[in-house]
């Protein structure tokens, strides 16, 4: 229990800090690199390198691989769908999810897990 | 070109509990993440590293604050709220870039120093999303200059 408690605080702390840091850049495409900044990875990262070790770590990094893939097609549908079929920011990002899941696993799939 | 600039009047226009919300989604993601981990093992859990949970919560902030600043002008703003949140996607899409320069700096390095590899992975991600970045305006600005050019001496001979 101890251990989400404390993922959920280095969590929240990490993607608030990297989200603010966003919040005050300008122009607004710069500040949007931030929307894509590995502060989840950040936390949770630390935390496996100081439970499971170094090892552990580097294999999950392997898999973000195809993850962070994944992120760039997601955003670029979340950018058509706001553009093109004007979707409420909401609706698009959480429509493009399955876009990110499919495309995800995809990858996983497809490089047969060696990513 | 408009330069790359800090502006701290948008942190005036984020409300308390916008900044709770993100934490909270932060360190939902986190804990999620570790929930997966531990269920299905490192490599799939490895894959949630780079899930999007918290870029959701950002648009949907980015598109609210350009609608309230245009209803305080008096504007409707649904579309410019729109147009900026894909202003902010476009750009994320670039930081995904650099997230994947992230994620093979440190598989490459992690089992040497753990120092290093956070240090070198977070310079890469840094670098690289920046240079993606830069490499776009630059290639968009190069177009509109000759979009403008090729509109320009049309209409002089058409003239």
């Amino acid at each position: 229990m101890t251990e989400y408690v404390i993922r959920f605080l280095v969590g929240g702390a990490v993607v608030s800090a990297f989200a603010m840091l966003g919040d005050l850049l300008r122009p607004k495409s710069f500040a949007g690199l931030f929307g894509a900044a590995p502060s989840v990875a950040l936390a949770t990262l630390g935390i496996a390198v100081y439970q499971h070790g170094a090892g552990y770590a580097a294999v999950q990094t392997q898999a973000m691989m195809a993850g962070a893939i994944a992120l760039a097609i997601y955003s670029v549908v979340v950018c058509h769908l706001l553009v093109r079929a004007k979707l409420r920011a909401v609706t698009a990002t959480l429509l493009s999810l399955v876009v990110w899941l499919i495309a995800a696993f995809g990858l996983l799939i497809v490089t047969g897990g060696q990513t | 070109m408009s330069p790359i600039r800090f502006s701290a009047s948008s942190l005036k226009e984020g409300r308390w509990y916008e900044y709770l919300i993100r934490f909270g989604l932060g360190g939902a993601a986190t804990v999620f993440t570790g929930l997966i981990s531990s269920r299905y093992g490192a490599f799939i859990g490895g894959l949630f590293l780079a899930l999007p949970a918290i870029f959701c919560a950002s648009a949907t902030l980015i598109e609210k604050h350009e609608i309230r600043r245009k209803r305080e002008a008096g504007l409707s703003g649904e579309r410019r709220g729109q147009m900026a949140a894909a202003v902010d996607s476009a750009g994320a899409a670039l930081g995904a870039i650099g997230m994947l320069a992230f994620a093979i700096v440190f598989s490459l390095t992690a089992e040497t120093t753990v120092a290093t590899a956070f240090m070198g992975a977070s310079f890469a991600w840094l670098v690289i999303s920046v240079a993606a970045w830069y490499l776009r305006r630059k290639t968009r600005s190069a177009r509109r200059v000759q979009a403008e050019h090729g509109s320009g001496s049309a209409m002089r001979r058409s003239g």
